[in-house]
């Protein structure tokens, strides 16, 4: 997924956006209005009612899009619409029970088809993921999985040998929302974990800054902004689009 | 399958046949093996079981006696009705088992932080009593919701020491107070254990949960032997995550007794308004482990209404979903209104009041005792006492 990059020894910035946040309609124009500030990939994030990895602003986000009526069929119809505008890689993250409740193989190949290359499941350890794991294989969609700063060296190497895509690497013990700081301890995570694997190592949690961004640059090939670029959307009343160019462009201004 | 296998479960995975299981975020992945490890050794070690034993004798106020009800008994015509009398534990529930169990492997793992969610608040009440005796430091999610209509475990919670933290996401009750619990698990695994209040979440939970609930039932079985000289027809209990009904189902799994678990059905399973996970649910994957559970066509779990906090969750513990599946346990269901009339009458012809809980399974085995013959025996799981739904029952009725 991030091949180009890697040979650039460039950090790839990954922006997360909630599907239906602040509005489903909106969803694919905040995909391009995101890759056309620069993000080199997008999560996006099917709301889940009980997002247990979520702090405030994903749990937020979410029950508002639920709140909504959205649904999974409208997360892969919004996925499918912003890949007819934008190249960038796309990734699905959402927990567990939507995709049980829609079928694994219907969901991984519904997911192929709207253009979507990777999923990321938060309560999907790699010691449960077998089924998943082989359908997401036959469909030719990746399947990220994680590591913390409380993983054990087994757990670094079991996600290592099942994750397809790239590794996520959580930056805090913690839950996901903006923070003030990068923990220098994931640096030397990150070298933990390419001793086990050649798959191209992402920083997410807590990211917020630019110089969080100037932190990994060079350590990391990639690093996710999810929180902070949510509640950046969530403080004006004006053009969301506009609020998403602006902060990632602030986050990291184009070269 | 031999019942041998039933007591024996979970496989090395967690897994009740398909049901248990480990779906949690990796954050928690080593402190969960952490406390698989210690629960084994702790098992094994038979200064563990004696420090158990003995502080469940001279704190909890083991063993609690069974008891013959014969005016329930009468009322209902039929069977003799016998309650296993956990309302007389210490803190008023048998969630003080669970809760003594835990804590004193929160000990050998040297955590010095308790976290714990609550519905009813008799777990988070067996919780802070622990933590207040072991001198650690306790903080109790709690939905704003159940805080309302319990608060006086509320009042106890904090009396005891314990910080009682007030959650207002979603449903404001159980499920959410469990998400709460979960995130600040995640934040603070290093230091902190979380006592899960139900034979639910991921492995090795819901087999530790019912380790220490277990008591119930071995001793239950004891004392129906030397009273009766017999076993009962029937077992009931209430089921909510299930932890007082798996504790008093495992010693008799091996014996021909019918095992019954009675689910909320709220205002009725066709109102949308109740907790029956099993009965009008579908399996899925909620704090940690795959079993029954309430959830809409998009695997959104839904929104519970039971009278009685503790059973007013969507999920159960997996072990249910497995006895089910494999009938060795029925579940059936009972109404607010229901278990409101069974809480009446258990305090007019008895002497005791029953948590409204309790009063679901009493309410079942009281339509099912009609149906037996009068040689029959029904023993129902009376897990706690209705001191705490007083303000619910005068709000519904007029005490
Ligand atoms: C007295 C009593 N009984 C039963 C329950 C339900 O829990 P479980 O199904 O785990 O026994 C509760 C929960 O709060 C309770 O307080």
């Amino acid at each position: 997924m991030f091949a180009r990059l890697r040979a650039e020894r460039r950090l790839a910035l990954i922006a997360y956006l909630t599907v239906g946040y602040p509005k489903l309609a909106l969803t694919p124009a905040l995909v391009e209005a995101a890759a056309g500030a620069g993000a080199e990939a997008i999560e996006l994030g099917i709301p889940f009612s009980d997002p247990l990895a979520d702090g405030r602003t994903i749990q937020a986000t979410s029950q508002l899009a639920l709140k909504a009526g959205v649904t999974v069929a409208h997360a892969l119809e919004a996925a499918k619409a912003a890949r007819a505008r934008t190249e960038v890689p796309l990734l699905f993250m959402t927990y567990l029970n939507p995709i049980l409740a829609f079928g694994l193989d219907r969901f991984c190949r519904a997911a192929h088809e709207a253009g979507v290359d990777g999923l990321i499941v938060p309560d999907l350890p790699p010691t449960e993921s077998a089924d998943l794991r082989k359908t997401a294989d036959n469909a030719g969609v990746d399947l990220v999985f994680f590591v913390a700063p409380t993983s054990s060296e087994a757990g670094i190497e079991a996600a290592c040998r099942a994750a397809t895509g790239f590794i996520y690497c959580i930056a805090v013990t913690g839950v996901t929302g903006a923070r003030a700081q990068l923990d220098p301890a994931v640096l030397p995570l990150i070298q933990l974990v390419r001793r086990h694997t050649a798959l191209p190592v992402v920083v997410g949690f807590g990211i917020s800054r630019p110089e969080h961004l100037a932190a990994l640059e060079g350590k990391a090939d990639g690093a996710i902004v999810a929180s902070a670029l949510l509640d950046a959307i969530a403080q004006g009343p004006d053009d969301a689009t506009a609020r998403v160019r602006e902060f990632l462009t602030g986050l990291r201004p184009p070269p | 399958m031999s019942r041998g296998a039933l007591v024996k479960g979970p496989d090395a995975r967690g897994r009740f046949g398909g049901y248990g299981g480990r779906f949690i975020p990796e954050t928690l992945m080593a402190a969960v093996e952490e406390l698989e490890v210690a629960f084994d050794a702790a098992q094994r070690d038979d200064g563990f079981r004696r420090d158990f034993e003995s502080l469940s004798r001279t704190f909890s106020g083991r063993p609690t006696p069974i008891y013959r009800a014969d005016r329930l008994s009468q009322r209902a015509g039929g069977a003799t009705l016998w309650l296993k009398r956990e309302d007389l534990c210490h803190t008023g529930a048998h969630k003080i088992n669970n809760a003594l169990g835990q804590v004193l492997l929160a000990r050998r793992m040297g955590k010095r932080r308790i976290i714990a969610e609550t519905g009813a608040g008799q777990h988070g009440v067996a919780v802070a009593t622990v933590c207040a005796k072991f001198g650690l430091d306790s903080e109790v999610y709690m939905g704003v919701d159940d805080m309302a209509r319990q608060a006086i475990n509320v009042d106890k919670m904090r009396l005891l020491g314990a910080t009682v933290t007030p959650v207002d996401s979603g449903s404001k009750t159980l499920k959410d107070a469990t998400n709460e619990a979960i995130r600040d698990w995640v934040t603070n695994v290093r230091t902190t254990h979380y006592i899960i209040g139900s034979a639910v979440g991921p492995h090795p939970y819901p087999v530790m949960v019912r380790e220490f609930q277990s008591v119930i039932g071995r001793e239950a079985r004891d004392q129906m032997l030397a009273e009766t000289g017999r076993l009962p027809t029937v077992v009931v209990a209430c089921v909510g995550g299930g932890s007082n009904a798996i504790g008093i189902f495992a010693p008799f799994y091996d014996d021909p007794v019918r095992l019954i678990g009675v689910e909320a059905a709220g205002r009725g399973l066709r109102s949308g308004a109740h907790a029956a996970s099993i009965l009008a649910g579908r399996p899925g994957v909620l704090h940690g482990s795959f079993s029954y559970l309430l959830q809409d066509g998009d695997g959104q779990v839904l929104a519970t209404h039971s009278i009685s906090a503790g059973l007013d969750y969507p999920g159960v513990g997996p072990e249910h979903a497995f006895l089910h599946d494999a009938r060795r346990a029925e579940y059936v269901s009972v109404t607010d209104q229901q278990a409101l009339s069974a809480f009446h009458e258990t305090s007019r012809l008895e002497g005791i009041i029953p948590a409204l809980e309790s009063s679901h399974a009493i309410a079942y085995a009281m339509t099912l005792a009609a149906e037996l013959a009068t040689d029959d025996i029904v023993l129902i799981n009376l897990s706690g006492r209705g001191d705490k739904d007083l303000d619910i029952v005068r709000g519904a009725a007029g005490v």
